[in-house]
């Protein structure tokens, strides 16, 4: 973390939280490729530029079957972003990184793509009049409204709560040494002794509300403020911080 | 149907061996079977607070283990015969306690008593968590200075996640008890308030001991306070606290350390 300073340009690391398609491959490779391929013939474009991770855990193979079979599943236009579980002499420049600390998030179910209409429906008056072949169904991205998190009761310390996905709202007090790390803004309707952490993973528009500031840190995109450099006269006020540049500000509500 | 109830704290030194035995020695006075468990085990008190000292033979990781029954190693107390003492073992530690014979332990006292009253260690680790486990209703002892508060916070952040009842999803009874309060310091503002206390906490308050002589002398006769000086402040204060337990409604009474002219003449209080 960097503390306010505009003068210096500091390079910031930043988090994102990606859900990756995991792909477990089981031996023997060519029977599982002939599966993948009666998978992809029905869900057709699924795998299409998406980045998937390749869960190798628990498979007995060598270096030259891993550089194999990820070429085999290049030529079917599915591209390795990472592998999981690989033991490290396998693994190495030309190859796809190792990724460790996935969490599971729910199997994903490949769609089927609907077949094309081929007759006409004879007795159907209320349709349409063109039947069109229905085209393949690219799942588009859609952007989600900011989820939000509310929590009722105080945190106490020891807490830690963890929301990169948006905003948190605590109806309570933030018991001192206990924290909450969002990725949106954080409001907080009762006194705040712990730590705040808003922006977690690179919003700079992310705010910081109090109902009364006793705060050991705050912090929003990587900038930080301890208790010792926050202005006494907004110490115990409902106070407001924001990020201007890279300069932490504060007001009183 | 019997009720465990965990004195907690999180903090060490704050009175919960003291409070686990005028408790439960309160509630026993009251006609109810109670047992006192000591979970601090390698560093037992609660047998000394209560005068058991001299006969424990059998301790709870006995019973644990398996190498005692339940019975042997139950200790009556010689003043109040509805009262009765586990006492943990001194020479060994934390790491002989199972979760599995602690639950059974459990079971069994259930069937015999009213109260079981479990006085934890201090701290967070395995002893603190497998006294709170099977608690129905937590008594937190705080002392009124911060960093007793800001412990007994985390111990209550504990109750709520790892405790069986926080398991199951249901509520556990959090209580909170103020010891050591003296109303002299609080004024000049050396302690915390009850209200400031109470704001950080936000637990329902079920009594207030003062700060008092009578504690130290109460327990190096080997009684818990309730038993020893009944009109003592601190007894008067444990007594209403049991009753508050037990469901009464009784108006709290914070102790303002006015003293009668007998008091001030001749109770000087030593620096």
């Amino acid at each position: 973390m960097t503390s306010a300073n505009p003068t210096s340009n500091p390079i910031r690391f930043r988090g994102r939280s990606f859900v990756a398609l995991v792909l477990a491959p089981e031996l023997p490779f060519g029977d599982w490729l002939e599966r993948l391929d009666t998978l992809a013939e029905r869900s057709a474009g699924f795998f299409l530029g998406r980045p998937i991770v390749l869960d190798v855990a628990g498979v007995a193979m060598t270096k030259a079957d891993l550089a194999e079979l990820i070429a085999e599943l290049h030529k079917r236009n599915v591209r390795i972003m990472g592998i999981e579980g690989a033991k490290p002499s396998l693994l190495g420049l030309g190859l796809p990184p190792e990724m460790r600390g996935g969490r599971p998030a729910g199997d994903i179910e490949a769609p089927e793509t609907p077949a094309p209409v081929e007759t006409k429906p004879a007795t159907d008056v209320a349709s349409d009049a063109h039947d069109q072949p229905q085209a393949v169904q690219m799942t588009a991205a859609q952007s989600q409204p900011t989820p939000s998190l509310i929590i009722e009761t105080p945190i106490r310390s020891g807490q830690s709560v963890v929301f990169p996905e948006g905003d948190v709202t605590v109806l309570g007090s933030v018991a001192s040494g206990a924290e909450i790390v969002a990725g949106g803004s954080i409001h907080i309707y009762g006194t705040l002794r712990g730590r705040a952490i808003a922006g977690s993973i690179g919003n700079a528009n992310a705010r910081i509300f109090c109902q009364k500031l006793e705060a050991e840190l705050v912090a929003i995109d990587g900038l930080y403020k301890t208790a010792e450099d926050m202005e006494s006269q907004t110490r115990g006020r409902p106070v407001q911080f924001w990020l201007e540049g890279d300069a932490l500000k504060t007001a009183a509500l | 149907m019997a009720k465990v109830l965990v004195v907690t704290s999180g903090k060490g030194g704050v009175g919960k061996t003291t409070s686990t035995a005028a408790l439960g020695a309160a509630l026993a006075k009251g006609g109810q079977n109670v047992c006192v468990v000591d979970f601090d085990v390698g560093l037992r008190n609660l047998d000394l607070v209560m005068g058991a000292e001299r006969r424990v033979v059998y301790d709870l990781i006995n019973v644990v283990q398996g190498d005692a029954k339940l019975a042997q190693a139950l200790i009556k107390d010689k003043r109040c015969e509805t009262l009765s003492l586990l006492p943990a073992s001194q020479t060994r530690d934390k790491d002989n306690l199972t979760a599995e014979g602690v639950e059974r332990v459990m079971g069994e006292l259930r069937e015999k008593f009213d109260w079981i009253i479990c006085d934890s260690p201090a701290g967070i680790e395995r002893g603190a968590t497998l006294a709170m486990r099977h608690a129905d209703v937590a008594v937190v002892v705080t002392n009124p200075e911060v960093s007793s508060v800001r412990d007994s916070d985390r111990i209550i952040g504990l109750l709520d996640s790892k405790t069986e009842r926080a398991e199951r999803g249901e509520e556990i009874q959090k209580h909170l008890l103020l010891t050591r309060y003296d109303p002299v310091r609080a004024e000049r503002g050396d302690m915390l308030k009850v209200e400031d206390v109470l704001e950080i906490l936000a637990i329902p308050l079920l009594g207030i001991i003062p700060e008092s002589a009578d504690v130290l002398r109460a327990s190096n006769l080997g009684t818990p306070v309730t038993l020893s000086d009944a009109t003592s402040a601190p007894a008067q204060a444990y007594m209403d606290a049991a009753r508050r337990l037990n469901g009464e409604k009784i108006p709290m009474v914070i102790p303002d350390g006015r003293r009668s002219l007998f008091g001030k003449l001749f109770g000087r209080r030593a620096a």
